[in-house]
């Protein structure tokens, strides 16, 4: 049985994430993420797989990697100007971990975004799957689930 | 009229520009309702989404609330959502099955095909309800083809079949692909609106110009990816269409782009990347093409596979891709926000992987979180800022005039696949649809 994991320095992790993203420090955020891991902002309430059924976001290490490159290029126009943005953390509660260390986090968030004169508010619960790596963590999935995911949204040019 | 200070169409309307009032003017958005979406066949659905009797979903004609179902003797009803006795809409899910339909006011109950069942208490009224013709109100005219719900709130027009002309081969295109035969809409519906005209979508669709300029982004983000970064198959789907969005200028050039009557337009297709294409015989394709061989033989299938089209355009409220199962359909909500839904279909007969790839390219070609399709959604909101300023009032819509050339049953084509013939054309269309008065 793994050692049961430090709520703090999951916690740590993860303001550490989101504040490389509301930073735009788009490649070391890049960084937390293994080779294999999958980034998914689901379509469906309960969407079993990104298969099957289409997906807000649904990116695996390739299109991560492509989805960063294209912020940094001069004419990404649904990111100039660039947002600013603020996520809050709350609930985040780990929820179990495998034999492989492996652990998994729910947490809810609340994300402001402000670009272009328009501010745009999501919500919504995240699940991580974090596995160790060296002294500290890195994310093998994240999966985000927005409340307002099957409704009429604007673009969504922002990681979440 | 005049009453209304709406200025003459042909003030508006120049061979080779557009005024800008018809992008930011509420009041002539509103006659378009009228005039234009209340007229013209709009698509609202296939048939997959209502199987079977009792199957329904909900949407919206021309802004109003309407209820699609199948009814219990299998016919395919579009009913005004809105209860005849005080007027709320009476079905609020999006989509289901039922037995029947209750409004949530005063309990009066409609059946499938939108007849008035059952009154709470009928005793007070001097004369039963159900003998005054109050029901769910059908919508004037029904028609489907090849699978596709399409209705028109005027009771007088073209048939379907004149309204579509040419385009219906593309409606042909999608379903012929299908190894059974038949199509059906899955994997989930993506809803996004934009701060822009309902008409900035549909003259972008058949846009040939705009990729490399608008998505060089993307393109470039593509183009820099190494290809061996581990993917599920979900992100190689997209990177390479992404790439195949930075085709040189000549491909985009010699381009088919063919017009027809009503404001429809459909152009060809410029992949050449054999994992997106079935008719380029990538391995991937085998058991795809082996099942359609099997119904066909290898001739027909052949002719099949060969059909290479991009975007179609149904004017006005829908965009499709025949070869690539994807369909919008647009929803004008004011003169300056639209919202569009966009829908995938899976090829019946086909192997699982299809359906798959089917996804993957829908969330990049259509998904809210697009890396192309978000910048789409900026330039329709910069064109709408900038038609508010006063200093030109003109949108200039010249490019390829004078190049185009009759073609096939009743078309036109552009002499560039650049050309903005398909434009020009969609206002010939508005401007027809717009000078009847009701």
């Amino acid at each position: 049985m793994a050692e049961s994991p430090n709520l703090r320095d999951i916690e740590e992790f993860l303001y550490h994430e989101a504040r490389l993203l509301d930073e735009h420090r788009y490649d070391e955020w890049l960084d937390l993420y293994t080779d294999t891991a999958t980034y998914w902002v689901p379509l469906e309430r309960s969407q079993k797989d990104p298969y099957e059924t289409s997906s807000l976001i649904f990116d695996d290490r390739k299109l991560m990697e492509a989805r960063v490159r294209q912020f940094r290029h001069p004419r990404r126009h649904a990111q100039t100007p660039a947002s600013r943005t603020c996520h809050m953390l709350g609930h985040i509660e780990p929820l179990d971990s495998g034999d492989d260390g492996a652990v998994r986090v729910r947490s809810n968030f609340i994300l402001v975004e402000f670009r272009a004169d328009r501010q745009f508010i999501y919500g919504g619960a995240c699940e991580h799957r974090l596995v160790h790596s060296g002294a500290g963590y890195k994310i093998a999935a994240k999966r985000i689930d927005l409340v307002n995911s099957e409704g009429v949204l604007d673009g969504i040019s922002i990681l979440l | 009229m005049n009453s209304l200070n709406i200025p003459k169409f042909s003030d508006l309307i120049r061979p080779d520009r557009v005024h800008r009032a018809l992008y930011t003017d509420p009041m002539l958005f509103e006659l378009e309702m009228d005039r234009l979406f209340g007229r013209a066949w709009l698509v609202l659905g296939h048939e997959s989404q209502v199987r079977a009797p009792g199957d329904f979903f909900t949407t919206r004609l021309a802004r109003q609330p309407v209820l699609v179902t199948r009814d219990d003797g299998g016919a395919v009803r579009v009913l005004v959502n809105r209860c005849p006795h005080r007027g709320a809409v009476v079905c609020t899910e999006e989509r289901g099955h039922t037995p029947h339909f209750q409004c949530g006011y005063h309990g009066w109950t409609f059946s499938c095909d939108g007849a008035l069942k059952h009154v709470p208490m009928a005793n007070a009224y001097p004369e039963d309800p159900r003998g005054l013709g109050l029901r769910l109100a059908p919508v004037p005219r029904v028609a489907t083809y090849r699978g596709f719900i399409f209705a028109s709130l005027a009771a007088n027009g073209p048939g379907l079949l004149d309204f579509l002309g040419y385009m219906r081969t593309s409606f042909d295109d999608m379903v012929d692909r299908a190894p059974d035969g038949e199509i059906e809409v899955a994997g989930g519906v993506f809803k996004h609106a934009y701060d822009g005209n309902w008409k900035l979508m549909l003259e972008n669709h058949n846009d040939t110009y705009h990729p490399a300029h608008v998505h060089a982004s993307s393109i470039y983000a593509a183009k820099e990816q190494a290809d061996d970064t581990p993917t599920t198959g979900a992100g190689e789907i997209a990177v390479r269409q992404m790439r195949q969005n930075g085709v040189p200028p000549d491909v985009w050039d010699g381009l088919g782009l063919w017009t027809a009557a009503y404001g429809h337009s459909l152009m060809g297709d410029y992949h050449d990347d054999k994992r997106l294409v079935a008719a380029l015989k990538d391995p991937t394709f085998a058991a795809y093409r082996a099942a359609l061989e099997k119904r066909h033989g290898p001739r027909r299938t052949d002719e099949i596979l060969g059909v290479a089209r991009f975007n179609t355009v149904v004017y006005p409220n829908c965009t499709f891709m025949s070869q690539f199962r994807q369909l919008r359909i647009l929803h004008p909500i004011t003169v300056d926000r639209t919202a569009v839904y966009t829908y995938s279909f899976r090829l019946k007969g086909a192997p699982p992987q299809m359906f798959r790839d089917t996804v993957a390219f829908a969330n990049v070609v259509n998904g809210t979180g697009s890396p192309v399709l978000t910048d789409d959604l900026e330039l329709y909101a910069r064109v709408q800022q900038g038609l508010l300023t006063q200093a030109n009032d003109w949108v200039y819509l010249g490019r390829g005039l004078g190049g185009d050339v009759p073609d096939r049953e009743q078309t036109h084509r552009g002499n560039l696949g650049t050309s903005e013939i398909h434009i020009r054309n969609q206002f010939a269309a508005w401007a027809h649809y717009m000078s009847q008065a009701s």
